[in-house]
């Protein structure tokens, strides 16, 4: 250990706070919403498996909540067209 | 008109107990009518830190299910006269608790006594939510420590969502206790300070309490360390925080132990 690990190891605290302001704007950021992201996950989901066949974490919503406008993003990444159900070359 | 507090924190062993029991006490040195509840069913320990653990017959969930009347399960207080316990059950299912049967027992309590304090439950199941549920004011207890702090923000989220205030629209108002503080550590950036704490949580703070070794002593005896020891660092900084709870201004400082000449040459080491 050098003389300067001697005088870092002392600061912990702000490493701390740090950490925890990352860790609750992201955990707010899941916990408030959580029923419905969850519901709509699942639902949408439910929709596009009935036509192509995706893995579950294929599918991404986020929710943004803005104080004039609110956002909702839904991410889905199709596999190759191999993987499509009746749309295969016949 | 009657308030409703509730104690709560999310992580466990930060301080609840020992501050329900601390603040009930100071306020009933007041003159103030108090009663302090134990929501905590199965673990219960609000008897034990107030030195009433031999006098429990009936508990909460006996009063909740109609076994026993309110009358008979209050203990009140052999050194304050304003003070009394509901203490919660030992061995029943913590399902016992019933939400109409909680608004009930409130109800009945917020009619004789000027403060009903619910020490919670840690955690943020049932136990903890039917604690927080009829709360006009919550303390949240907090130690300067990521993973307390975290669970601070848990149940901030909860006391704003899950309460019959937050549903009917209303503003939940919340305080933050800081507990086993250590003002020189924090100085040297050792431990979170209370800016830091203030600043990621954003609700209004209600009190220091300094790291103290009296509230162990307190706890040992069965006694709120505000009625063990009046004076102490800890004790100060308690009746401080009553004093914003009805209302006062008061400067947070955080007391400072008042330590002699002998126990300041070799108080640190045996610490």
């Amino acid at each position: 250990m050098s003389l300067f690990d001697l005088f870092r190891r002392r600061t912990s605290a702000p490493v701390a706070r740090e950490r925890l302001q990352v860790l609750l704007s992201h955990e707010r950021n899941v916990i408030g919403k959580s029923d419905l992201i969850a519901i709509l996950q699942e639902e949408i989901l439910a929709v596009i498996a009935k036509h192509v066949k995706v893995d579950r974490d294929a599918v991404q919503i986020k929710l943004d909540r803005g104080d004039t406008m609110s956002l909702l993003e839904i991410d889905v990444e199709l596999p190759k067209l191999a993987g499509a159900q009746g749309r295969r070359p016949t | 008109m009657a308030k409703v507090l509730v104690v709560t924190s999310g992580k466990g062993g930060v301080g609840k107990t020992t501050s329900t029991a601390a603040l009930g006490a100071a306020l009933a040195q007041g003159g103030e009518n108090v009663v302090v509840v134990d929501f905590d069913v199965g673990l219960r320990n609000l008897d034990l830190v107030m030195g009433a653990e031999r006098r429990v017959v009936f508990d909460l969930i006996n009063v909740v299910q109609g076994d026993a009347k309110l009358n008979q399960a209050l203990i009140r207080d052999k050194r304050i006269e304003t003070l009394s316990l509901l203490p919660a059950s030992q061995t029943r299912d913590k399902d016992a608790l019933t939400e109409a049967g909680v608004e009930r027992v409130i109800a009945e309590l917020k009619e004789k006594f000027d403060w009903v304090i619910c020490d919670s439950p840690a955690g943020i199941e049932r136990g903890a939510l039917l604690a927080m549920r009829h709360a006009d004011v919550a303390i949240v207890v907090t130690n300067p420590e990521v993973s307390s702090v975290r669970d601070s923000d848990r149940i901030i989220g909860m006391l704003d969502s899950k309460t019959l205030k937050a549903e009917k629209g209303e503003r939940m108002e919340k305080h933050l206790l800081l507990t086993r503080y250590d003002a020189g550590r924090a100085a040297r950036n050792e431990m979170l300070k209370t800016e830091d704490i203030l600043e990621i949580l954003s609700i209004p703070l209600l009190g220091i309490i300094p790291e103290s070794e009296e509230v162990l002593r307190a706890s040992n005896i069965g006694s709120p360390v505000t009625l063990n020891n009046p004076t102490s660092a800890p004790s100060r900084a308690y009746f401080d925080a009553v004093k914003r709870l009805k209302g006062e201004m008061v400067d947070v400082v955080v007391p400072m132990e008042r330590k002699g000449f002998i126990s300041r040459l070799f108080g640190r080491r045996v610490a």
